[in-house]
Protein backbone atom coordinates (compact mmCIF):
# COMPACT_ATOMS: atom_id res chain seq x y z
CA UNK A 1 0.00 0.00 0.00
CA UNK A 2 1.89 3.26 -1.06
CA UNK A 3 0.16 6.31 0.53
CA UNK A 4 1.55 9.10 -1.38
CA UNK A 5 2.06 8.05 -4.78
CA UNK A 6 -1.47 7.63 -5.53
CA UNK A 7 -3.50 10.94 -6.57
CA UNK A 8 -6.07 11.88 -3.60
CA UNK A 9 -9.37 12.28 -6.19
CA UNK A 10 -8.22 8.31 -6.78
CA UNK A 11 -7.95 8.08 -3.23
CA UNK A 12 -11.13 9.52 -2.95
CA UNK A 13 -13.05 7.38 -5.90
CA UNK A 14 -11.65 4.52 -4.25
CA UNK A 15 -13.05 5.49 -0.81
CA UNK A 16 -16.33 5.53 -2.31
CA UNK A 17 -16.20 2.76 -4.36
CA UNK A 18 -14.94 0.56 -1.73
CA UNK A 19 -17.04 1.38 0.76
CA UNK A 20 -19.90 0.34 -1.29
CA UNK A 21 -18.04 -3.30 -1.65
CA UNK A 22 -18.37 -3.32 1.94
CA UNK A 23 -21.50 -4.06 2.11
CA UNK A 24 -21.48 -7.12 4.44
CA UNK A 25 -20.28 -3.96 6.96
CA UNK A 26 -22.77 -1.16 6.36
CA UNK A 27 -25.83 -3.89 6.26
CA UNK A 28 -24.80 -5.14 9.42
CA UNK A 29 -24.13 -1.74 11.18
CA UNK A 30 -27.33 -0.12 9.34
CA UNK A 31 -29.43 -3.32 10.55
CA UNK A 32 -27.94 -2.51 14.08
CA UNK A 33 -28.83 0.91 14.33
CA UNK A 34 -32.52 0.19 13.97
CA UNK A 35 -31.88 -3.54 16.37
CA UNK A 36 -29.91 -0.84 19.14
CA UNK A 37 -32.73 2.01 18.86
CA UNK A 38 -35.39 -0.75 19.75
CA UNK A 39 -33.98 -3.39 21.06
CA UNK A 40 -36.54 -4.00 23.85
CA UNK A 41 -39.50 -2.71 22.47
CA UNK A 42 -42.28 -4.64 21.46
CA UNK A 43 -43.10 -3.28 18.70
CA UNK A 44 -39.69 -2.05 17.31
CA UNK A 45 -39.11 -0.32 13.83
CA UNK A 46 -42.98 -0.13 13.29
CA UNK A 47 -43.23 2.59 16.23
CA UNK A 48 -42.07 4.76 13.73
CA UNK A 49 -44.34 4.20 11.18
CA UNK A 50 -47.26 4.12 13.79
CA UNK A 51 -46.65 7.74 14.29
CA UNK A 52 -46.47 8.74 10.76
CA UNK A 53 -49.53 6.68 10.09
CA UNK A 54 -51.51 8.03 13.51
CA UNK A 55 -50.31 11.84 11.73
CA UNK A 56 -51.92 10.75 7.87
CA UNK A 57 -54.60 10.07 9.80
CA UNK A 58 -54.78 12.98 12.04
CA UNK A 59 -53.87 15.55 9.37
CA UNK A 60 -55.53 13.95 5.81
CA UNK A 61 -58.64 14.70 6.67
CA UNK A 62 -58.13 17.73 8.54
CA UNK A 63 -56.29 19.60 6.08
CA UNK A 64 -58.40 17.53 3.36
CA UNK A 65 -61.51 20.01 5.13
CA UNK A 66 -59.34 22.82 5.31
CA UNK A 67 -57.67 22.83 1.23
CA UNK A 68 -61.37 22.24 0.33
CA UNK A 69 -59.64 18.75 -1.24
CA UNK A 70 -61.54 15.49 -1.79
CA UNK A 71 -60.66 13.16 1.65
CA UNK A 72 -59.87 10.02 -0.04
CA UNK A 73 -57.64 11.36 -2.40
CA UNK A 74 -56.46 13.65 0.04
CA UNK A 75 -55.62 11.16 2.03
CA UNK A 76 -53.52 8.73 -0.02
CA UNK A 77 -51.55 12.01 -0.99
CA UNK A 78 -50.67 13.40 2.51
CA UNK A 79 -49.34 9.33 3.01
CA UNK A 80 -47.32 9.40 0.40
CA UNK A 81 -46.25 12.93 0.80
CA UNK A 82 -45.00 12.44 4.60
CA UNK A 83 -43.27 8.61 3.47
CA UNK A 84 -41.17 10.53 1.23
CA UNK A 85 -40.69 13.42 2.96
CA UNK A 86 -39.86 11.56 6.09
CA UNK A 87 -37.08 9.33 3.88
CA UNK A 88 -35.14 12.41 2.08
CA UNK A 89 -35.68 14.25 5.98
CA UNK A 90 -33.95 11.76 8.16
CA UNK A 91 -31.25 11.34 5.31
CA UNK A 92 -30.52 15.13 5.52
CA UNK A 93 -30.42 14.81 9.29
CA UNK A 94 -28.41 11.57 9.78
CA UNK A 95 -25.88 12.86 7.60
CA UNK A 96 -24.83 15.42 9.37
CA UNK A 97 -23.54 12.83 12.41
CA UNK A 98 -22.53 10.14 9.55
CA UNK A 99 -18.72 10.80 10.89
CA UNK A 100 -19.17 12.31 14.04
CA UNK A 101 -20.96 9.00 15.36
CA UNK A 102 -18.56 7.03 13.81
CA UNK A 103 -15.58 8.73 15.93
CA UNK A 104 -14.59 5.20 17.19
CA UNK A 105 -14.44 3.17 14.05
CA UNK A 106 -13.07 5.61 11.79
CA UNK A 107 -10.21 6.62 14.81
CA UNK A 108 -8.86 2.88 15.00
CA UNK A 109 -9.52 1.08 11.66
CA UNK A 110 -8.87 1.32 7.74
CA UNK A 111 -12.22 0.94 6.45
CA UNK A 112 -13.42 3.31 4.01
CA UNK A 113 -15.16 6.16 5.23
CA UNK A 114 -18.39 5.77 2.43
CA UNK A 115 -18.83 3.01 4.51
CA UNK A 116 -20.81 5.14 7.16
CA UNK A 117 -22.59 7.03 4.87
CA UNK A 118 -24.31 3.77 3.08
CA UNK A 119 -24.94 2.77 6.63
CA UNK A 120 -26.81 5.76 7.25
CA UNK A 121 -28.86 5.33 3.72
CA UNK A 122 -29.35 1.70 4.36
CA UNK A 123 -30.50 2.17 8.04
CA UNK A 124 -33.52 4.70 6.22
CA UNK A 125 -34.03 2.40 3.57
CA UNK A 126 -35.51 -0.02 5.83
CA UNK A 127 -37.27 2.21 8.12
CA UNK A 128 -39.20 3.15 4.65
CA UNK A 129 -39.68 0.22 3.91
CA UNK A 130 -41.20 -0.17 6.74
CA UNK A 131 -43.69 3.10 6.25
CA UNK A 132 -44.70 2.21 2.77
CA UNK A 133 -47.42 -0.27 4.95
CA UNK A 134 -49.20 2.74 6.05
CA UNK A 135 -49.74 3.36 1.94
CA UNK A 136 -50.70 -0.12 1.86
CA UNK A 137 -53.32 0.51 4.30
CA UNK A 138 -54.60 3.59 2.41
CA UNK A 139 -54.96 1.62 -0.63
CA UNK A 140 -57.10 -1.32 1.15
CA UNK A 141 -59.61 1.36 2.79
CA UNK A 142 -59.88 3.69 -0.10
CA UNK A 143 -58.36 2.81 -3.23
CA UNK A 144 -56.11 5.22 -5.15
CA UNK A 145 -55.05 4.69 -8.67
CA UNK A 146 -51.97 2.21 -9.22
CA UNK A 147 -50.48 1.88 -13.02
CA UNK A 148 -47.11 1.67 -14.97
CA UNK A 149 -45.93 4.29 -12.87
CA UNK A 150 -45.78 3.27 -10.20
CA UNK A 151 -43.06 1.42 -10.99
CA UNK A 152 -41.00 4.49 -11.26
CA UNK A 153 -41.12 4.56 -7.87
CA UNK A 154 -37.81 2.26 -8.39
CA UNK A 155 -36.14 5.34 -10.27
CA UNK A 156 -36.85 7.79 -7.88
CA UNK A 157 -35.62 6.02 -5.21
CA UNK A 158 -32.91 5.31 -6.99
CA UNK A 159 -32.13 8.73 -7.78
CA UNK A 160 -32.63 10.03 -4.44
CA UNK A 161 -30.56 7.34 -3.18
CA UNK A 162 -27.78 8.92 -5.49
CA UNK A 163 -28.03 12.18 -4.05
CA UNK A 164 -27.99 10.45 -0.50
CA UNK A 165 -24.58 9.49 -1.30
CA UNK A 166 -23.27 13.19 -1.91
CA UNK A 167 -25.31 14.60 0.87
CA UNK A 168 -24.14 11.69 3.39
CA UNK A 169 -20.47 12.45 2.77
CA UNK A 170 -20.60 16.52 2.05
CA UNK A 171 -22.91 16.57 5.11
CA UNK A 172 -21.05 14.28 7.06
CA UNK A 173 -17.63 16.19 6.59
CA UNK A 174 -18.86 20.11 7.10
CA UNK A 175 -20.18 18.90 10.13
CA UNK A 176 -17.49 16.91 11.92
CA UNK A 177 -15.29 20.35 11.23
CA UNK A 178 -18.02 22.85 12.21
CA UNK A 179 -20.01 21.59 14.84
CA UNK A 180 -22.87 24.09 14.47
CA UNK A 181 -24.12 22.87 11.36
CA UNK A 182 -25.92 20.10 12.55
CA UNK A 183 -28.48 22.55 14.57
CA UNK A 184 -28.78 24.68 11.64
CA UNK A 185 -29.47 21.60 8.83
CA UNK A 186 -32.28 20.59 11.65
CA UNK A 187 -33.62 23.89 11.72
CA UNK A 188 -33.73 24.55 8.19
CA UNK A 189 -35.69 21.06 7.30
CA UNK A 190 -38.09 22.13 10.00
CA UNK A 191 -38.90 25.26 8.18
CA UNK A 192 -38.84 23.59 4.64
CA UNK A 193 -41.53 20.39 5.97
CA UNK A 194 -43.72 23.68 5.90
CA UNK A 195 -42.56 25.76 2.79
CA UNK A 196 -42.24 22.64 0.65
CA UNK A 197 -45.53 21.29 -0.80
CA UNK A 198 -45.86 18.14 1.22
CA UNK A 199 -49.62 18.33 2.62
CA UNK A 200 -50.61 20.98 0.03
CA UNK A 201 -50.24 21.25 -3.95
CA UNK A 202 -48.54 23.73 -5.39
CA UNK A 203 -51.49 24.19 -7.49
CA UNK A 204 -52.77 25.58 -4.32
CA UNK A 205 -50.53 28.76 -5.08
CA UNK A 206 -52.15 30.01 -8.52
CA UNK A 207 -50.21 32.27 -9.94
CA UNK A 208 -47.18 31.58 -7.40
CA UNK A 209 -46.12 27.84 -8.38
CA UNK A 210 -42.85 29.27 -8.73
CA UNK A 211 -41.90 29.03 -5.10
CA UNK A 212 -42.60 25.49 -5.28
CA UNK A 213 -40.36 25.11 -8.56
CA UNK A 214 -37.31 26.32 -6.97
CA UNK A 215 -37.33 23.96 -4.37
CA UNK A 216 -34.94 21.17 -5.06
CA UNK A 217 -36.54 19.72 -2.07
CA UNK A 218 -40.16 19.68 -3.63
CA UNK A 219 -38.45 17.92 -6.91
CA UNK A 220 -36.74 15.52 -4.26
CA UNK A 221 -40.18 14.80 -2.67
CA UNK A 222 -42.11 14.50 -6.31
CA UNK A 223 -40.34 11.93 -7.74
CA UNK A 224 -40.80 9.44 -5.19
CA UNK A 225 -44.56 10.53 -4.31
CA UNK A 226 -46.29 10.75 -7.74
CA UNK A 227 -45.21 7.33 -8.62
CA UNK A 228 -46.39 5.63 -5.45
CA UNK A 229 -50.29 7.42 -6.30
CA UNK A 230 -49.60 6.00 -9.87
CA UNK A 231 -48.64 8.98 -11.52
CA UNK A 232 -45.08 10.03 -13.16
CA UNK A 233 -43.66 13.06 -11.78
CA UNK A 234 -42.87 16.21 -14.27
CA UNK A 235 -39.55 16.17 -16.58
CA UNK A 236 -38.92 19.14 -14.76
CA UNK A 237 -38.80 17.62 -11.26
CA UNK A 238 -36.82 14.80 -12.96
CA UNK A 239 -34.34 16.79 -14.34
CA UNK A 240 -33.75 19.14 -11.38
CA UNK A 241 -33.23 16.10 -9.24
CA UNK A 242 -30.74 14.64 -11.73
CA UNK A 243 -28.80 17.66 -12.31
CA UNK A 244 -28.56 18.33 -8.22
CA UNK A 245 -26.99 14.53 -8.59
CA UNK A 246 -24.37 15.37 -10.77
CA UNK A 247 -23.35 18.94 -9.02
CA UNK A 248 -23.63 17.84 -5.85
CA UNK A 249 -21.38 14.75 -6.96
CA UNK A 250 -18.75 16.82 -8.75
CA UNK A 251 -18.87 19.41 -5.44
CA UNK A 252 -18.70 16.92 -3.08
CA UNK A 253 -15.81 15.04 -4.89
CA UNK A 254 -13.08 17.98 -5.27
CA UNK A 255 -14.08 18.84 -0.92
CA UNK A 256 -13.59 14.91 -0.40
CA UNK A 257 -10.83 14.83 -1.97
CA UNK A 258 -9.25 17.14 -0.61
CA UNK A 259 -10.28 16.37 2.79
CA UNK A 260 -10.98 12.69 2.99
CA UNK A 261 -7.80 12.07 5.23
CA UNK A 262 -8.20 15.07 7.78
CA UNK A 263 -11.88 13.97 9.10
CA UNK A 264 -10.51 11.75 11.15
CA UNK A 265 -8.61 14.69 12.85
CA UNK A 266 -11.76 16.63 13.49
CA UNK A 267 -13.72 13.81 15.21
CA UNK B 1 7.06 -9.92 2.16
CA UNK B 2 5.44 -8.09 4.79
CA UNK B 3 6.87 -5.06 5.91
CA UNK B 4 6.73 -1.77 7.23
CA UNK B 5 8.20 1.39 6.04
CA UNK B 6 8.09 4.70 7.07
CA UNK B 7 9.97 8.12 6.14
CA UNK B 8 9.30 11.44 7.45
CA UNK B 9 6.31 11.16 9.12
CA UNK B 10 4.37 13.95 10.60
CA UNK B 11 0.92 14.25 12.09
CA UNK B 12 -0.42 17.31 13.49
CA UNK B 13 -3.23 17.05 15.51
CA UNK B 14 -5.44 20.55 14.53
CA UNK B 15 -7.28 21.31 18.32
CA UNK B 16 -10.07 23.67 16.84
CA UNK B 17 -11.53 26.84 19.11
CA UNK B 18 -8.79 26.32 21.76
CA UNK B 19 -7.28 29.79 21.07
CA UNK B 20 -10.35 31.74 21.09
CA UNK B 21 -11.94 29.75 24.14
CA UNK B 22 -8.74 30.25 25.99
CA UNK B 23 -9.04 33.76 28.44
CA UNK B 24 -5.69 33.85 28.93
CA UNK B 25 -4.85 34.19 25.08
CA UNK B 26 -7.85 36.59 24.70
CA UNK B 27 -6.36 38.72 27.75
CA UNK B 28 -2.48 38.63 26.45
CA UNK B 29 -3.75 39.97 22.69
CA UNK B 30 -5.46 42.96 24.18
CA UNK B 31 -2.72 43.83 26.45
CA UNK B 32 0.13 43.41 23.38
CA UNK B 33 -2.34 45.31 21.14
CA UNK B 34 -3.93 44.41 17.33
CA UNK B 35 -0.95 42.87 15.78
CA UNK B 36 -0.20 39.91 17.37
CA UNK B 37 -4.21 39.00 17.25
CA UNK B 38 -4.28 39.60 13.60
CA UNK B 39 -2.18 36.42 13.14
CA UNK B 40 -3.50 34.03 16.14
CA UNK B 41 -6.04 31.71 13.91
CA UNK B 42 -8.06 30.06 16.00
CA UNK B 43 -6.46 26.88 15.70
CA UNK B 44 -3.79 25.69 17.93
CA UNK B 45 -1.51 22.42 16.23
CA UNK B 46 -0.59 19.68 18.76
CA UNK B 47 2.35 17.79 17.06
CA UNK B 48 2.21 14.11 17.84
CA UNK B 49 4.79 12.71 15.40
CA UNK B 50 7.32 14.47 14.06
CA UNK B 51 9.32 13.17 11.13
CA UNK B 52 9.58 9.48 12.06
CA UNK B 53 11.81 7.42 9.69
CA UNK B 54 12.20 3.51 10.48
CA UNK B 55 11.84 0.48 8.38
CA UNK B 56 10.25 -3.03 9.98
CA UNK B 57 11.24 -6.57 7.94
CA UNK B 58 9.41 -9.62 8.48
CA UNK B 59 10.39 -11.45 11.71
CA UNK B 60 10.98 -7.75 13.47
CA UNK B 61 9.29 -7.56 17.13
CA UNK B 62 8.71 -3.69 17.65
CA UNK B 63 8.67 -2.24 21.28
CA UNK B 64 7.48 0.96 21.56
CA UNK B 65 8.64 3.29 24.77
CA UNK B 66 8.04 6.55 26.07
CA UNK B 67 6.15 8.36 28.03
CA UNK B 68 2.53 9.34 28.01
CA UNK B 69 1.58 11.68 25.61
CA UNK B 70 5.20 10.39 23.58
CA UNK B 71 3.32 9.48 20.53
CA UNK B 72 3.01 5.87 20.82
CA UNK B 73 -0.58 5.15 20.48
CA UNK B 74 -0.54 7.39 17.74
CA UNK B 75 1.74 5.60 15.92
CA UNK B 76 -0.04 2.57 16.64
CA UNK B 77 -3.16 4.38 15.01
CA UNK B 78 -0.95 5.53 12.01
CA UNK B 79 -0.36 1.91 11.63
CA UNK B 80 -3.65 0.57 12.35
CA UNK B 81 -5.04 3.10 9.09
CA UNK B 82 -7.12 5.39 11.60
CA UNK B 83 -5.03 8.43 10.85
CA UNK B 84 -3.10 9.11 7.64
CA UNK B 85 0.03 11.20 8.32
CA UNK B 86 -0.28 15.31 6.99
CA UNK B 87 3.33 14.56 5.43
CA UNK B 88 5.38 11.85 4.95
CA UNK B 89 5.25 8.29 3.73
CA UNK B 90 3.98 5.20 4.80
CA UNK B 91 4.55 1.08 2.79
CA UNK B 92 2.72 -0.98 4.50
CA UNK B 93 2.75 -4.84 3.04
CA UNK B 94 0.69 -7.65 4.68
CA UNK B 95 -2.68 -7.92 6.48
CA UNK B 96 -2.99 -6.13 9.82
CA UNK B 97 -4.46 -7.01 12.83
CA UNK B 98 -4.97 -4.07 15.00
CA UNK B 99 -5.68 -4.94 18.54
CA UNK B 100 -5.72 -1.14 19.84
CA UNK B 101 -9.35 -1.52 21.15
CA UNK B 102 -10.55 -4.86 20.60
CA UNK B 103 -14.33 -3.93 22.29
CA UNK B 104 -14.93 -1.73 19.40
CA UNK B 105 -18.28 -2.09 18.00
CA UNK B 106 -19.91 -4.24 21.05
CA UNK B 107 -23.30 -3.88 21.75
CA UNK B 108 -24.74 -4.26 24.89
CA UNK B 109 -27.76 -4.88 23.97
CA UNK B 110 -27.16 -8.02 21.15
CA UNK B 111 -26.09 -11.31 22.67
CA UNK B 112 -22.95 -12.93 22.87
CA UNK B 113 -23.25 -14.97 19.36
CA UNK B 114 -24.69 -12.02 17.41
CA UNK B 115 -21.73 -9.36 18.91
CA UNK B 116 -18.92 -12.16 17.68
CA UNK B 117 -20.85 -12.16 14.54
CA UNK B 118 -20.57 -8.26 14.37
CA UNK B 119 -17.25 -8.11 15.03
CA UNK B 120 -16.17 -10.61 13.02
CA UNK B 121 -17.74 -8.91 9.80
CA UNK B 122 -16.41 -5.45 10.65
CA UNK B 123 -13.02 -7.89 10.47
CA UNK B 124 -14.11 -8.09 7.30
CA UNK B 125 -15.18 -11.60 6.95
CA UNK B 126 -17.64 -13.30 5.45
CA UNK B 127 -20.81 -15.39 6.48
CA UNK B 128 -19.27 -18.94 5.73
CA UNK B 129 -15.70 -17.95 7.10
CA UNK B 130 -17.59 -16.60 10.62
CA UNK B 131 -19.55 -19.96 10.80
CA UNK B 132 -16.14 -21.93 9.88
CA UNK B 133 -14.65 -19.45 13.40
CA UNK B 134 -17.78 -19.51 15.73
CA UNK B 135 -17.36 -23.09 17.41
CA UNK B 136 -13.78 -22.50 18.36
CA UNK B 137 -14.62 -18.95 19.71
CA UNK B 138 -17.16 -19.73 21.53
CA UNK B 139 -15.64 -23.18 23.36
CA UNK B 140 -12.61 -21.00 23.89
CA UNK B 141 -14.72 -18.04 25.80
CA UNK B 142 -16.23 -20.71 27.95
CA UNK B 143 -19.24 -19.12 28.36
CA UNK B 144 -21.26 -21.77 27.52
CA UNK B 145 -25.33 -20.65 27.59
CA UNK B 146 -24.56 -16.97 28.36
CA UNK B 147 -23.57 -16.47 24.90
CA UNK B 148 -27.34 -16.29 23.90
CA UNK B 149 -27.96 -13.97 26.76
CA UNK B 150 -27.25 -9.41 26.29
CA UNK B 151 -23.89 -8.88 26.43
CA UNK B 152 -24.97 -6.41 29.16
CA UNK B 153 -25.70 -9.03 31.86
CA UNK B 154 -22.16 -10.22 31.56
CA UNK B 155 -19.55 -9.15 34.39
CA UNK B 156 -16.53 -7.15 33.31
CA UNK B 157 -14.15 -10.07 33.21
CA UNK B 158 -16.83 -12.20 31.33
CA UNK B 159 -17.53 -9.27 28.61
CA UNK B 160 -13.79 -9.17 28.10
CA UNK B 161 -13.48 -12.54 26.49
CA UNK B 162 -16.01 -12.41 24.33
CA UNK B 163 -13.43 -9.71 22.02
CA UNK B 164 -10.33 -11.26 23.13
CA UNK B 165 -11.26 -14.66 21.86
CA UNK B 166 -12.56 -12.73 18.16
CA UNK B 167 -9.46 -10.87 18.20
CA UNK B 168 -7.02 -14.14 18.69
CA UNK B 169 -9.27 -15.57 16.19
CA UNK B 170 -7.56 -14.69 12.83
CA UNK B 171 -4.17 -14.60 12.02
CA UNK B 172 -2.33 -11.41 10.45
CA UNK B 173 0.95 -10.68 8.97
CA UNK B 174 1.17 -7.47 11.28
CA UNK B 175 0.28 -7.45 14.94
CA UNK B 176 -0.51 -3.77 16.23
CA UNK B 177 -1.02 -3.88 20.46
CA UNK B 178 -0.99 -1.26 22.76
CA UNK B 179 0.16 -2.88 26.31
CA UNK B 180 -0.37 -6.65 26.58
CA UNK B 181 -4.13 -7.80 26.83
CA UNK B 182 -4.84 -9.70 30.16
CA UNK B 183 -8.09 -10.90 30.62
CA UNK B 184 -10.15 -13.09 32.72
CA UNK B 185 -9.23 -14.65 36.49
CA UNK B 186 -6.62 -16.72 36.93
CA UNK B 187 -7.21 -19.88 34.67
CA UNK B 188 -9.07 -18.44 32.04
CA UNK B 189 -5.81 -15.60 31.98
CA UNK B 190 -3.41 -18.41 31.25
CA UNK B 191 -5.35 -19.44 28.61
CA UNK B 192 -5.75 -16.36 27.27
CA UNK B 193 -1.79 -15.41 27.37
CA UNK B 194 -0.77 -19.07 25.60
CA UNK B 195 -3.76 -18.16 23.01
CA UNK B 196 -2.12 -14.67 22.53
CA UNK B 197 1.09 -15.71 22.69
CA UNK B 198 0.02 -18.34 19.68
CA UNK B 199 -1.12 -15.20 17.64
CA UNK B 200 1.90 -13.19 17.79
CA UNK B 201 4.13 -15.62 17.53
CA UNK B 202 2.66 -16.66 14.19
CA UNK B 203 2.55 -13.18 13.04
CA UNK B 204 5.45 -12.02 11.01
CA UNK B 205 5.51 -8.34 12.71
CA UNK B 206 4.61 -7.15 16.14
CA UNK B 207 4.23 -3.48 16.71
CA UNK B 208 3.55 -3.16 21.14
CA UNK B 209 3.70 0.09 23.10
CA UNK B 210 4.18 -0.95 26.62
CA UNK B 211 5.63 1.34 29.50
CA UNK B 212 6.78 -2.28 30.81
CA UNK B 213 10.17 -2.12 29.71
CA UNK B 214 10.59 -5.76 30.63
CA UNK B 215 7.68 -7.06 29.08
CA UNK B 216 9.52 -5.11 25.76
CA UNK B 217 12.46 -6.84 26.66
CA UNK B 218 11.06 -10.56 26.34
CA UNK B 219 9.36 -9.87 23.61
CA UNK B 220 10.71 -7.24 21.15
CA UNK B 221 14.07 -7.79 19.21
CA UNK B 222 14.48 -4.23 18.34
CA UNK B 223 12.74 -1.32 20.85
CA UNK B 224 11.86 2.75 19.39
CA UNK B 225 12.59 5.39 21.90
CA UNK B 226 9.92 7.85 21.60
CA UNK B 227 10.32 11.26 23.26
CA UNK B 228 7.50 14.25 22.76
CA UNK B 229 7.33 12.79 18.81
CA UNK B 230 10.89 12.00 17.96
CA UNK B 231 11.92 9.01 17.08
CA UNK B 232 14.98 9.28 19.30
CA UNK B 233 16.57 6.14 19.70
CA UNK B 234 16.34 2.42 18.02
CA UNK B 235 17.80 0.12 20.24
CA UNK B 236 18.34 -3.63 18.93
CA UNK B 237 18.44 -6.17 21.57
Amino acid sequence: MTTQVISPLSKALNDIASGFGGHKIWTMLGWQDIKQRYRRSALGPWWLTISTGVMVAGMGPLYGRLFGQPTAGYVAFVAASLIAWQLINAIINDSCQVFIAAEGHIKQTRLPLSIYVYRVIWRNMIIFIHNLAILLIVYILMPFEVSVSTLLAVAGLLLLLINSVWIGLMLGMLCARFRDIPQIIASLLQIAFFLTPIFWKPEMLGRHQWIAQINPLFHLVEIIRNPLLGKSASLLSWGVVSGVAVIGSIATLSLFSRFRARIAYWL
Amino acid sequence: MAHISAKNLIVDFPIYGAASRSLKNTVLHSATGGSLAKDSADKVVVRALNGLSFEIGEGDRIGLLGHNGSGKSTLLRVLAGGYEPISGTLDMEGSVASMLSISLGMEGEANGYENIVMMCTLMGLGPKEIDKLMPEITEFTELGEFLSMPLRTYSSGMHMRVPFAVATAVKADIVLMDEWLSVGDEAFSKKAQARLQEMLDSAKILVLASHDRKLLESNCNRLFHLEHGHLVEIENL
